[in-house]
């Protein structure tokens, strides 16, 4: 869209507030980030609410008794580890060598499956404990926090199988990247939203 | 197979909703009749149901909060009867348990679905015409925005004859909302239908703020663009930084109910307080999301109507920009009485208070551009006028509020309920209206009655202060808000002024009816064929009435503020089409699609029908899938085609150099 609304940019114009509508690929990023900040503000409403009701067992396991920062410890490294290799992707795609592209984007897809399925483990073994969502507010707080952090992962999962299958049907093209580039943005915030829920839950929590 | 829906859920024993809706859906299907008979469909789904103009998106907007303010009308009217006639040993027509949906029917629907349509619907109209650009950043994407607020507005209609509605009042607090204590649908049909058009609303959001951050004409700077695009650029951030509180705190909500979690029950450790301020951390900034566009379109109309530019324009956008930041600050004043303490009830209150400087500094402002101007007293100005002296009764009964010790008298008192409806009528309501009428010409190229349109202005604001300063009155002498019964007939009298208030303003809805039906029969001789109607100052007005789809031929090169009334005071040498195509936007029926298997998906959560829910959520979810896949997003208009438009245009007698 923007594409077609940008004409001819006078000279003394370019560059500044007053150049004109931006290109195509400044909006999409710039969309897409301010998207990410709703996102991360949504979060922020779910960090509130585990920050109020992390104290309240309700006589049930608290947090030390339930977490295993081994385990945490190997998330983190998968999750941060997908977040390299998809940057290397990107750049991959950038540089229009369609084969590295595919290598990384494979492996940024194991490492978040295995963040996911360690983090699925990590819940069965709770739930099977007793320590499900449903046991005390702090439960609750601590199930909807990673877990929703968790969807956003599997979302990824998915919208990455969806963006390698557009890279493979129609080729490393303007429109493709863009939305690649979109992809990756939305990956790597939620290694900042990871950064926040290892800090607060198992971190302080422990 | 159908989850908790029976046949039970129709409530054939309370006539009331179910003639009501009979006769919404009589109309609805006549209307359906008359389009088919008519062959209209083509042209209803090419120029409308998939369009993704955002001028057609804009109109649809204001069509949506038109027709749903006739819906919390009705509601508002029903309490007003009800109150004046339950006192003493009469009570009235409305069970408590029906009376307590309407009042949350009310809020729900007059916040959610009249007033941000009309604030959304106006901003889609104006923005991308006043900053000299052809379309938002995302136009697909704004077509997905207005269709998930119009399936939200849909399912909370279904559940006057489907069930019933949440008896919580519209803030939904619990534990009242939570399942043991509201066990059926109610709560439900409130929450995913809020989810559904909340998301609809946060990708507004993000559009307006990447459309207005970096879409704009050559030359127009921050500090060049209208009053209105800096109030929604403010509202939208607003809306990027607040909704998703609102979405997280029904989300925690939905989980209680639906998975036994604890987040705000009552055992296991739930924080109901929690809630509450989750709520109104959304709450408070919605309040303004709501009223700095209403700003936006005074600023714009005093100034057009008094013949001078606005009066101190950085102190406008620099107090737009302060109350931006300030509505995040100010939440807890909206329950003091929780009792947070002395501290912190102190912060609170003088940070409200602060934040009527700003609000004074723009009332001054539009006093001053009136000073010494040539006004015309047209409708749209009239509401202005009429919102200045309304408005800053409201905002000093909120200052009042906002001293926590007066707060722990009128809490909950029908006080509040005048204070508030004293605000969002006198502000939002008359700005709606006000850019209404305003912009009316510019949308369809004919302009509105002005006789019943400044009757219309004279019954709201009559009806408003005979419907609401009673209601002060007996916030203080103690009547709490959403009395079913009243007990002391002392308070009658006062009572019935309201009413009298609330047919008065009803006679202002059947004004504005007339005005639009008696506009449209008189059209011929009503036509703008200059493009310019009241001596505008802004760009919109540099485009004919209605405008092309692609807006302007060759983007204005803006120099000043007020670029359109620069451009007529130099006569600036016409911008001749340079003959080069443009690409637009194609149509998309994404918007409606996904919007259809939201209702549906939304439904079977609501009746816990779990297959339904899965095979519609998928449904929109491949809709959604299906357009990300695709490349071919944009047609051409030719060079050749512009040029014919262009020059047809100037056959109407538009002068050579108004033609952009």
């Amino acid at each position: 869209m923007a594409a077609a609304i940008t004409g001819a940019v006078p000279a003394e114009l370019a560059g500044g507030q007053g150049a004109g509508p931006a290109p195509t690929r400044i909006v999409v990023a710039y969309g897409f980030w301010i998207f990410i900040i709703s996102d991360i503000v949504m979060f922020s409403g779910l960090f509130a609410a585990y920050a109020v009701l992390s104290g309240n067992t309700a006589g049930g396991p608290t947090g030390p008794e339930l977490f295993n920062l081994r385990n945490v410890f190997i998330e983190t490294l998968c999750l941060l580890l997908s977040s390299y290799t998809c940057g290397l992707g990107a750049l991959s795609a950038e540089w229009r060598r369609p084969g590295r592209f595919l290598i990384f984007a494979a492996l940024t897809f194991v490492l978040g499956a295995a963040f996911l399925a360690i983090e699925f483990s990590e819940f069965a073994r709770m739930v099977s404990e007793g320590a499900g969502p449903s046991r005390s507010a702090f439960l609750s707080a601590f199930f909807t926090l990673v877990g929703m952090h968790g969807t956003h992962v599997t979302i990824g999962l998915l919208w990455l199988i969806y963006v390698v299958a557009q890279v493979v049907a129609k080729g490393l093209r303007p429109a493709v990247l863009r939305r690649l580039l979109c992809f990756s943005l939305f990956w790597h915030a939620l290694d900042i939203i990871w950064i926040g829920v290892m800090t607060l839950v198992y971190l302080m929590g422990d | 197979m159908l989850g908790k829906l029976s046949w039970e859920a129709i409530p054939f024993n309370e006539p009331l909703p179910l003639i009501s809706m009979g006769v919404v859906v009589v109309v609805i299907l006549v209307v359906l009749a008359i389009v088919t008979v008519k062959g209209g469909w083509p042209y209803v789904w090419r120029e409308w149901l998939t369009s993704v103009d955002h001028k057609r998106i804009g109109v649809m907007y204001m069509f949506l909060g038109f027709i749903m303010l006739l819906r919390g009308f009705s509601d508002a009217i029903m309490m007003r009867t009800q109150q004046a006639l339950a006192v003493g040993n009469a009570q009235g027509y409305l069970p408590p348990e029906h009376y307590d949906q309407i009042f949350s029917a009310h809020g729900t629907i007059m916040i959610f679905f009249v007033a941000m349509p009309l604030v959304i619907g106006l901003m889609n109209f104006a923005v991308p015409l006043q900053l000299g650009v052809r379309d938002v950043a995302f136009p697909v994407l704004n077509s997905i925005s207005f269709w998930l607020t119009a399936a939200g507005a849909f399912l909370i209609n279904v559940s006057l004859v489907v069930g019933n509605f949440a008896r919580t009042g519209w803030m939904g607090y619990p534990p009242l909302s939570e399942l043991p204590f509201s066990p059926d649908v109610g709560v439900d049909y409130y929450l995913w239908s809020l989810q559904i058009s909340g998301i609809g609303t946060l990708l507004t959001g993000v559009n307006f703020v990447t459309t207005i951050l970096k879409l704009r004409a050559p030359g127009m700077t921050y500090f060049r663009m209208p009053v209105f695009c800096w109030t929604a650029l403010a509202a939208n951030l607003l809306i990027v930084a607040a909704f998703p509180i609102l979405t997280a705190t029904f989300v925690m909500l939905l989980l209680d109910r639906y998975l036994d979690m604890h987040f705000f029950t009552n055992n296991a450790g739930g924080n109901q307080m929690m809630y509450v301020n989750l709520f109104w951390a959304w709450g408070h900034p919605e309040v303004y999301i709501l009223i700095l566009p209403a700003f936006g379109v005074f600023s714009e109309v005093v100034a057009t109507f008094s013949g001078k530019g606005l009066f101190s324009y950085r102190s406008m956008v620099l107090a737009t920009l302060g109350i931006c930041v300030l509505s995040f600050m100010v939440w807890l004043h909206h329950f003091f009485t929780m009792g947070a303490g002395a501290d912190v009830n102190a912060f609170f209150g003088v940070m409200s208070a602060i934040i009527a400087v700003p609000t004074g500094v723009k009332v001054f402002n539009w006093l001053f551009t009136m000073f010494r101007g040539r006004i015309v007293f047209s409708t749209p100005m009239l509401f202005a006028i009429g919102f200045i002296v309304t408005f800053v009764i409201g905002g000093l009964t909120g200052v009042l509020l906002a001293v926590p010790p007066v707060d722990f008298v009128l809490h909950n008192s029908v006080f509040l309920v005048a204070h508030f409806h004293n605000v969002i009528i006198g502000g939002v309501v008359f700005g709606a209206l006000a850019g209404y009428n305003y912009w009316f010409p510019k949308a369809f190229g004919f302009t509105l009655d002005e006789r019943l349109g400044k009757a219309s202005f004279w019954c709201w604001l009559v009806g408003f202060y005979l419907a609401f300063m009673p209601l002060y009155l007996l916030g203080m002498m103690g009547m709490t808000r959403r009395l079913q019964h009243i007990a002391d007939p002392g308070w009658q009298p006062l009572l019935l002024v309201a009413e009298f208030g609330a047919i008065v303003i009803f006679c202002g809805i059947l004004c504005q009816i007339a005005q639009l039906y008696v506009s449209i029969r008189t059209r011929e001789r009503r036509r703008d064929l200059t493009g310019d109607p009241w001596n505008g100052r802004t760009l919109e007005w540099s485009t004919p009435s209605p405008p092309p789809a692609y807006n302007f031929a060759v983007l204005p090169r803006v120099e000043t503020i007020d670029a359109f009334w620069e451009m007529k005071r130099t006569e600036a040498s016409p911008v001749e089409a340079t003959g080069e195509s443009i690409e637009m936007p194609r149509n998309s029926p994404t918007g409606f699609i996904t919007a259809f298997f939201a209702v549906i998906t939304g439904f079977a959560l609501i009746w816990h029908i779990w297959w339904m829910a899965i095979l519609g959520f998928l449904a929109a979810a491949v809709t959604i899938l299906v357009f990300g896949w695709s490349d071919d997003r944009q047609r051409e208009i030719s060079g050749s085609e512009i040029a014919q438009a262009e020059r047809a245009q100037s056959r109407l007698g538009r002068p050579a150099w108004r033609q952009q």
